[in-house]
């Protein structure tokens, strides 16, 4: 459809074309108007705005990498890049909580790989660990992402991350949140570094995954 | 606005002192995505005026007490570089510089969707390394451009723009001199879809008609001005041609 | 909570860095001894005396030199006045915040300022108006923008270039301006200690595992004029002595490609 793939801005006036209100749009005096800078698409009989920039913002059953910032008495407090701290309760972990001080299983600077479990109505985001997968992280190195391109990252039902995986050899680990966790040798992790700037650069762009493929081929 | 004075800022064919005509801009270039610590940032020249602005949030706002439990709060921070004028001014905010930081927080809060993220602050920090009149408007302008970049929710952009009166005629945009010696000055901003003014200051003389005259011109410019920051986001994101044979871009 | 979310290391990424450098790489590629790309843009703000904008990776600084008259003091009543302030703007960082200077700003502000005052760079025995009445007093006003680590490189540099192409604005007292007599031409290299390994120009990514940190100011006669060393792990006599060896040889260096000395 027409409107697919344009850029809007905010205050656009956007039609709609026969579809539905959905993320990104808002209604005023009888007309529908962007509130973001996006790209238009449309998916079920919505039409979305997928925003080119922003925050992290939970959505539940998201997989995020946290960092614990604090510790209270039985559950820690995690900084997911979102405009509010996660909780991680004792119980939504594999770990009991023997009277033991939550200090010895994570500290703080910690790096986790968890769950966006529930958001309440007041924005308290709690997380989970329990779930296949999700575990505290070791080695490695960590790099920021813009958490608006990891679905670019990830690619069609996960082909590019697995494309730059397969190329490289580095271990991958995506969350949503636009942090990635990576493990591998050196020359390894920095080329995957920079394949993933050129995909934040390049994601509103088409053809992306061969234009990676070829780099990846070219510094074989 | 200045004392009164023997100086001419118009000149017998109607120019003035830098050659514009009464309804005529200073040149004006934005650029998005300057910064890269930032959320968001983007960098505005207009005329003399070189303006910097980085966007962070929304993020949990501190201390704890500023927290607003409904909407986001905007903290705009307008700062002059000690360098930027031509007496050197002492670092940090001054009386003038708290005024301008409110009354650009209020009006950006009119434009942004506050109540999407209770408890948090965004903070716009808006940086003059150079002024030459102006300032809070080109700081406005670019904010909003700034907001856009870090994704911030927002009904409509906030453009800037500022009328004034010299030698008793109502002109568009005052530079530095006719800002000292001019008979009044009128910097404004509105949301130009829905014609709503969200922050005015006047200070000077003007009758009812030339109060008309001053808001008519700067809302023709504001259009020309809103276009300049639709086209500057729109540049970050032009597509690149896919790369020739054997090149590699990084 | 003492510290803020951006200021809590992921404490993998330590462990990481401390791995690679004992293996000989750094994250971005850089060999040990290696700077980043410095780009320097003078006379950014052409209503400054002096102005220079200097991008070393991505941090970005803006240095502004303003020349004014003041009284000398009454010790120094044959010399002009150096005076040296830096903002850590909240605009170049999640971690830096408004208000009054932050002990790392007064650091960053004496450092830069001891190496250009050490070195000797301005003649400000030439800066005297009147003898005990009026001197010029040369503000340097550093600006942080966007910071990638190693501010105290990027505004040391920015500061010396800025001065490099300063007036003193005589034409203000009748007289025609001049440029800022200049005597010397101070590098500063800084160094950051990753595990036992010291890497030259830290990035932020190195800077935020750094055990300790260590300055050297040089002249172009690879003399050395000032020194700092910061955060609170050590270094070896070995490494400071290593340390200064580069330092000399990247200053030679810089001051021919990037500033044309």
């Amino acid at each position: 459809m027409d409107i697919e793939r344009k850029i809007v801005l905010p205050g656009e006036e956007i039609s709609l074309e026969g579809m539905k209100q959905g993320n990104g749009i808002y209604h005023e005096n009888g007309k529908y108007y962007s509130y973001t800078m996006g790209v238009i698409q449309t998916y079920n009989s919505y039409a979305n705005i997928i925003p080119l920039a922003g925050k992290y913002y939970p959505v539940r059953n998201d997989r995020v990498i946290g960092k614990v910032i604090d510790i209270a008495p039985s559950f820690w407090i995690m900084d997911i890049r979102g405009p509010y701290p996660g909780f991680l309760h004792i119980n939504d972990t594999p770990w009991k909580n023997l009277d033991q001080d939550l200090n010895k299983i994570l500290r703080v600077g910690d790096t986790v790989f968890l769950k966006v479990n529930e958001i309440t109505e007041s924005r308290q985001t709690w997380l989970s660990l329990k779930d296949a997968g999700l575990r505290k992280l070791e080695g490695g190195h960590i790099i920021m992402v813009q958490p608006t391109k990891v679905s670019r990252i990830i690619g069609k039902g996960g082909s590019m991350v697995n494309t730059i995986k397969e190329a490289t050899g580095v271990k991958v680990q995506l969350g949503q949140n636009g942090v990635v966790w990576l493990d591998g040798p050196a020359e390894k992790v920095m080329e995957v570094r920079k394949i993933l700037r050129f995909i934040e650069k390049e994601a509103h762009t088409s053809g992306l995954t061969d234009r990676v493929k070829k780099i990846l081929e070219e510094s074989r | 606005m200045g004392t009164q004075s023997d100086i001419k800022l118009i000149n017998e064919e109607g120019l003035r002192n830098d050659g514009r005509k009464f309804n005529e801009l200073r040149p004006i270039r934005i650029e998005v995505g300057v910064l890269n610590r930032a959320d968001g940032s983007a960098y505005i020249e207009w005329g003399g005026n070189k303006v910097l602005v980085a966007v962070y949030g929304p993020r949990e706002a501190f201390p704890k007490h500023t927290q607003n439990p409904s909407r986001a709060i905007i903290n705009a921070r307008y700062n002059m570089a000690a360098f930027s004028v031509d007496e050197r001014k002492r670092p940090g905010p001054d009386r003038r510089a708290i005024e301008i930081s409110k009354v650009i927080s209020e009006a950006l809060e009119v434009a942004v969707f506050t109540e999407q993220f209770p408890r948090t602050s965004i903070d716009v920090y808006i940086e003059v390394l150079q002024a030459d009149a102006g300032t809070r408007i080109a700081g406005l302008t670019a904010a909003s451009v700034a907001l856009v970049d870090a994704g911030i929710p927002m009904k409509d952009m906030v453009v800037g723009c500022a009328a004034g009166k010299i030698d008793g005629k109502v002109v568009l945009d005052l530079n530095k001199e006719e800002d000292n010696f001019g008979q009044a000055d009128l910097p404004m901003a509105i949301i130009p879809r829905t014609d709503e003014i969200v922050l005015l200051q006047m200070d000077g003389n003007f009758s009812r008609e030339e109060l008309e005259q001053a808001v008519e011109l700067s809302k023709k410019a504001a259009t020309y001005i809103s276009n300049l920051q639709r086209e500057a986001l729109m540049a970050k994101y032009k597509s690149q041609e896919p790369e020739k044979e054997g090149e590699r871009s990084e | 909570m003492s510290k803020s979310a951006d200021e809590i290391v992921y404490g993998l990424r330590r462990e990481y860095l401390e791995k690679i450098s004992a293996e000989g790489n750094r994250i971005d590629g850089r060999k040990f001894d290696e700077t980043r790309q410095a780009v320097v843009n003078i006379n950014f703000v052409p209503r400054a005396e002096g102005s220079a904008e200097v991008r070393l990776g991505d941090t970005r600084v803006l240095v502004g030199v303003k020349v004014e008259q003041g009284v000398p003091f009454p010790d120094t009543p044959n010399s002009g006045i150096l005076t040296t302030n830096a903002e850590m703007l909240p605009m170049a960082s999640p971690t830096f915040e408004s208000g009054p200077p932050s002990e790392d700003a007064i650091e960053l502000a004496r450092v830069v300022d001891r190496g250009i005052r050490e070195s000797k760079m301005i003649a400000l025995d030439k800066l005297v108006i009147k003898e005990a009445e009026k001197v010029w007093v040369v503000f340097i006003d550093m600006h942080i923008l966007d910071y990638d680590g190693n501010l105290i490189d990027a505004c040391s540099l920015g500061a010396v270039a800025a001065l490099l192409n300063a007036k003193v604005p005589a034409s203000k007292i009748g007289a025609e301006d001049y440029p800022l007599p200049i005597n010397h031409v101070p590098i500063t290299i800084t160094f950051a200690k990753i595990g036992s390994i010291m890497v030259a120009d830290p990035n932020l990514e190195e800077e935020e595992v750094a055990s300790a940190r260590l300055s050297v100011a040089t002249n172009e006669n690879g003399d050395v004029v000032a020194m700092q060393k910061g955060l609170s792990g050590s270094i070896t006599q070995q490494e400071l002595f290593s340390a200064v060896d580069t330092s000399i040889k990247l200053g030679k260096d810089i001051r021919k490609r990037v500033l044309g000395r």
